[in-house]
């Protein structure tokens, strides 16, 4: 499995990404850790006129906590967020999803933005974005905007990104006082797409519960604070409601069940770790 | 800003295993075929092709990294360690090769080339890892011959020389 034949352009500003992207569209795929374009490109299931690579662009690379955000450039890769010294204390629920997300050998390169732009509806970091009421900042040649997680995330693979935009950064609250934060996938194999990932957030007032990998897109439900036979029945209306499919990996029933079970102890481990 | 045309072989510099060096690549060339086809650095292995077997593993700048999942142009101007920069010279075998020597670590040494790239890395930085922490490390390789516990074995008894090597000094 080769590539098939592209340009390649090497942006080393802004402007140029927007330039390119505002020339070719869609027909531009931008570059940044590789992980999900490069198969994708090998497999052939896209075929761009060029790949511009975006990690020698200047300003993409930092993490910076922002008021009450933190932000995440374009160019942060997942193992950069993973040895952030202030991860627990800012995003705990990150600290807990992303040795999740792929392999030390994948994190190493895949960055944060990428996993987000690409929207694989069984992936952790975009799962994480919409459980923390997280934005994505997108740019082009036409100006800036911030679109919500919940708004951002479309379906299988699909976002609401225009084909000439680029996303800057993404921007995630960070950890609330008092609230505790939990997460959980299974799969078959550690490093494997998940099969149902979980994440819980228990604040002050109510109870957030998000899943991936059950339907096109990650899937969130807020709950009263409620625990027992109440949330088991809130968290069975929940799966139900959840647009679940078969597919060789599992049955939809089993990932229902699986959000019941899996789901209700992501909460209860976030209630726990509440401070 | 650099467009590199689809069509054209484009000159690519690198430091190879400490030495700088030089090919021509085509913008979809990825870096396992222009390691083991324009460098001649056959160490590296290609299993997959997507980025799930780790056979190709490789060190750019310092990180892991698929080579399969790497342009070749996307190492221009970098540092790329393979294995063929493992060992400390010829005919000698680097305390990690050793180990797997010893544990009988591998059988058809397919998949052995990104392990002992990923192991090396990991054991730089760790030489006092747990068995569980290694095979969590281990799971982004595949190897169908050996089941792991060989590898395994290796892993710890090669951090266990090193550890050893370290107090001496």
């Amino acid at each position: 499995m080769k590539p098939p034949r592209f340009d390649f352009v090497r942006a080393t500003s802004l402007a140029d990404v927007h330039a390119v992207l505002a020339e070719l569209g869609a027909n531009a795929r931008l570059l940044a850790g590789g992980q999900t374009l490069m198969p994708m490109l090998s497999m052939r299931l896209v075929r761009p006129t060029a790949v511009v690579d975006i990690m020698h662009v200047p300003g993409l690379d930092g993490i910076a906590i922002k008021g009450n955000d933190v932000r995440i450039g374009a160019g942060v890769r997942q193992a950069d967020l993973l040895a952030w010294p202030h991860l627990a204390a800012s995003l705990p629920l990150l600290q807990a999803a992303l040795p999740w997300v792929g392999h030390a050998q994948t994190r190493s390169r895949g960055t944060v933005c990428g996993s987000i732009a690409h929207a694989d509806p069984s992936a952790e970091l975009p799962l994480c974005l919409l459980a923390l009421d997280g934005t994505v900042g997108l740019s082009s040649s036409r100006g800036r905007r911030h679109v919500p997680a919940s708004e951002f995330l479309v379906g299988m693979m699909s976002t609401a990104r225009a084909d000439d935009e680029l996303i800057e950064a993404i921007h995630i609250p960070k950890r609330q006082p008092g609230a505790g934060y939990a997460f959980n996938e299974f799969g078959r194999r550690h490093g494997d797409f998940a099969i149902v990932a979980c994440a819980a957030v228990v604040a002050a007032t109510s109870i957030r519960l998000a899943v991936g990998g059950v339907a096109d897109r990650p899937e969130r439900r807020d709950f009263p604070l409620i625990e027992g036979k109440p949330l088991a029945e809130a968290i069975d209306a929940f799966s139900w409601a959840l647009d679940a499919r078969d597919d060789l990996h599992a049955t939809a029933r089993y990932r229902r069940e699986l959000v019941r079970q899996m789901g209700h102890a992501t909460i209860e481990e976030a209630r726990r770790c509440r401070g | 800003m650099p467009r590199l045309s689809a069509d054209t072989s484009h000159m690519v510099r690198l430091t190879l295993n400490g030495q700088t060096v030089e090919a021509a690549a085509e913008p979809r060339m990825l870096l396992t075929d222009f390691l083991r086809h324009a460098l001649g650095a056959t160490g590296t292995h290609v299993g997959c092709e997507h980025g799930v077997c780790g056979a190709c593993t490789v060190e750019i700048d310092g990180m892991l990294a698929r080579a399969c999942l790497t342009l070749a142009l996307q190492v221009d101007g970098a540092t790329v360690r393979t294995v063929e920069g493992l060992a400390p010279g010829p005919g000698r075998l680097s305390v990690l090769q050793e180990a797997f020597r010893r544990h009988h670590a591998l059988q058809c040494g397919f998949c052995t080339a990104g392990i002992l790239m990923s192991l090396d890395h990991y054991l730089r930085r760790n030489t006092n890892p747990s068995e569980a922490e290694l095979r969590e490390f281990l799971g982004g390789h595949l190897c169908r011959c050996t089941g792991y516990v060989p590898i395994v074995a290796a892993a710890l008894d090669a951090a266990k020389v090193l550890r050893e090597t370290k107090a001496d000094a």
